[in-house]
């Protein structure tokens, strides 16, 4: 069936012609424009909008503020933005990467939705039109959510403070079975002192591992200050089940990768010493 | 439905059609431009066969609407080969007898034309990454691999 794209240049444009039944939003295209060609007939219609604000990176003072059209190629050969290329060059193969946006991310469904989980756990603000919302809100909320995103901002942690692990069977390039990004600060003597845990394939959308953040605080990153941290870390997931995995595995494999994550033993990992 | 005009260079030539709304870029280059070189395969962005360049970047043909291509360049497998002598890359994968069926080759040497634009002299591991977002079912990887590395030597040397 033949689908109407309608090009705005102003997100205040584009946001109004999306109020109409039947259309969507087209960021890079490689999830929706992948349903229509697999035959979803419950679009009729793409809406885009060409504001260069959406295609911009802003870095100042350790803040960051990407725009929701930023492709993950852009992210990952950006120079202020090394910290958080492992996470942009987890989604996909190269053509994926220079197509796959910021905004989509925020809205793919597990088992995607790699980049989204490392903003989880930054704690990014997604903004539209309408103001600012947490990350975990607009997540929980995301499927009511009829407006367009205009960017994600989040502080960017001292280095090695973020951490970045995506499991899957083909390399380099795969599905994950899982993912897990980590925001970790540690005191002076090594003991953590604030953690953002956020785990992606454990639920429908990336979520935060609340316990293991909790159990973590005041531990050392040794084997047996992260062990109750991996013992809490299943405690309200309720991981898919798909080609890639059962929920049954993801779960039994999630503080196995989790431990790696944390002890610093994921390849090409840089963690402070 | 409405046609749209669309209107793009692909290797170097001025191209300007009307498509339906909606219409695939792989759709309007093979079924309305006449270039069969990229390759439907699953349409799910997942086999790269239908990859073409796009200013530079690697793109999925299948998942990229044409009308969002306006005023762009298009480089596609076709358009590689000047004047009848095969493109390095071209000769490299005959040579290396690195298509069995071939329907993947367009699309592997489109994304190995990217890398070798950026990275004149790879890794293998380089080449290996470059490649990952297209599948070759004839499980013909390693003479895929060798023939962009071959190609790669053959350029340094050309240039040097
Ligand atoms: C072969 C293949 C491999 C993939 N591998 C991965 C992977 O490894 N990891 C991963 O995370 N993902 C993966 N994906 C999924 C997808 O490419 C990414 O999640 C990508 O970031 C989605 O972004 P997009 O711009 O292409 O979204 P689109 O397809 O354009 O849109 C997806 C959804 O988000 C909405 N949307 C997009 N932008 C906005 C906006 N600014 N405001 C409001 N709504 C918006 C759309 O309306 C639509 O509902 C893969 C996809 C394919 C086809």
């Amino acid at each position: 069936m033949a689908l109407a794209l309608q090009t705005f240049s102003t997100v205040k444009d584009a946001d109004a012609a999306l109020k109409a039944a039947g259309t969507r939003y087209l960021g890079g295209g490689t999830l929706v424009v992948r349903a229509t060609n697999e035959g979803d007939v419950s679009l009729s219609s793409f809406v885009r909008s060409t504001e260069p604000s959406l295609s911009t990176i802003a870095v100042s003072g350790g803040k960051i503020r990407l725009g929701a059209s930023v492709t993950m190629a852009a992210i990952a050969r950006h120079p202020d933005l090394s910290t958080l290329s492992p996470a942009a060059r987890a989604v996909g193969g190269p053509a994926i990467r220079n197509m796959a946006t910021v905004g989509g991310n925020l809205f793919a469904p597990a088992p995607y939705g790699d980049f989204a989980v490392a903003l989880l756990a930054l704690d990014a603000t997604v903004r539209t039109d309408d103001g600012e919302t947490p990350i975990e809100t607009f997540l929980a909320k995301r499927d009511d959510s009829r407006a367009i995103v205009t960017s994600v901002g989040f502080a960017l942690p001292s280095h090695g403070g973020f951490r970045f692990l995506k499991v899957s069977r083909v390399k380099p390039k795969g599905i994950s079975v899982l993912s897990i990004a980590a925001v970790l600060e540690q005191a002076a003597d090594g003991t953590v002192c604030a953690a953002r845990i956020a785990l992606g394939c454990m639920a429908d959308r990336p979520m935060r591992a609340r316990a293991a953040e909790k159990a973590l605080l005041g531990r050392k990153l040794t084997k047996d200050g992260i062990a109750p941290a991996l013992a809490a870390v299943g405690e309200g997931t309720s991981p898919i089940t798909d080609p890639i995995a059962s929920a049954w595995y993801r779960t039994q494999v999630l503080p196995v990768h989790l431990g790696r994550l944390l002890l610093g033993q994921v390849a090409g990992m840089e963690t402070k010493a | 439905m409405a046609k749209v005009p669309v209107q793009f260079t692909l290797n170097g030539a001025e191209k300007a059609e009307f498509v339906d709304s909606g219409t695939t870029l792989l759709h309007a280059l093979r079924d309305k431009i006449g270039d069969t070189s990229p390759k439907g395969g699953c349409h799910q962005g997942t086999c790269g066969a239908c990859s073409v360049i796009i200013d530079g970047e690697l793109r999925l043909s299948c998942l990229t609407l044409a009308e969002t291509c306006n005023g762009a360049a298009i480089t596609t497998t076709s358009g590689l080969s000047q004047g009848g002598v095969l493109h390095p890359l071209q000769r490299a994968f005959l040579d290396a007898f690195a298509t069995q069926c071939g329907f993947c080759t367009p699309g592997m040497i489109m994304a190995a034309k990217v890398l070798l634009d950026q990275t004149p002299n790879p890794s293998r591991a380089e080449v290996v990454e470059a490649l990952s977002g297209n599948i070759c079912r004839c499980t013909g990887y390693e003479p895929i691999i060798q023939a962009v590395l071959t190609a790669a030597r053959s350029n340094s040397q050309r240039a040097a």
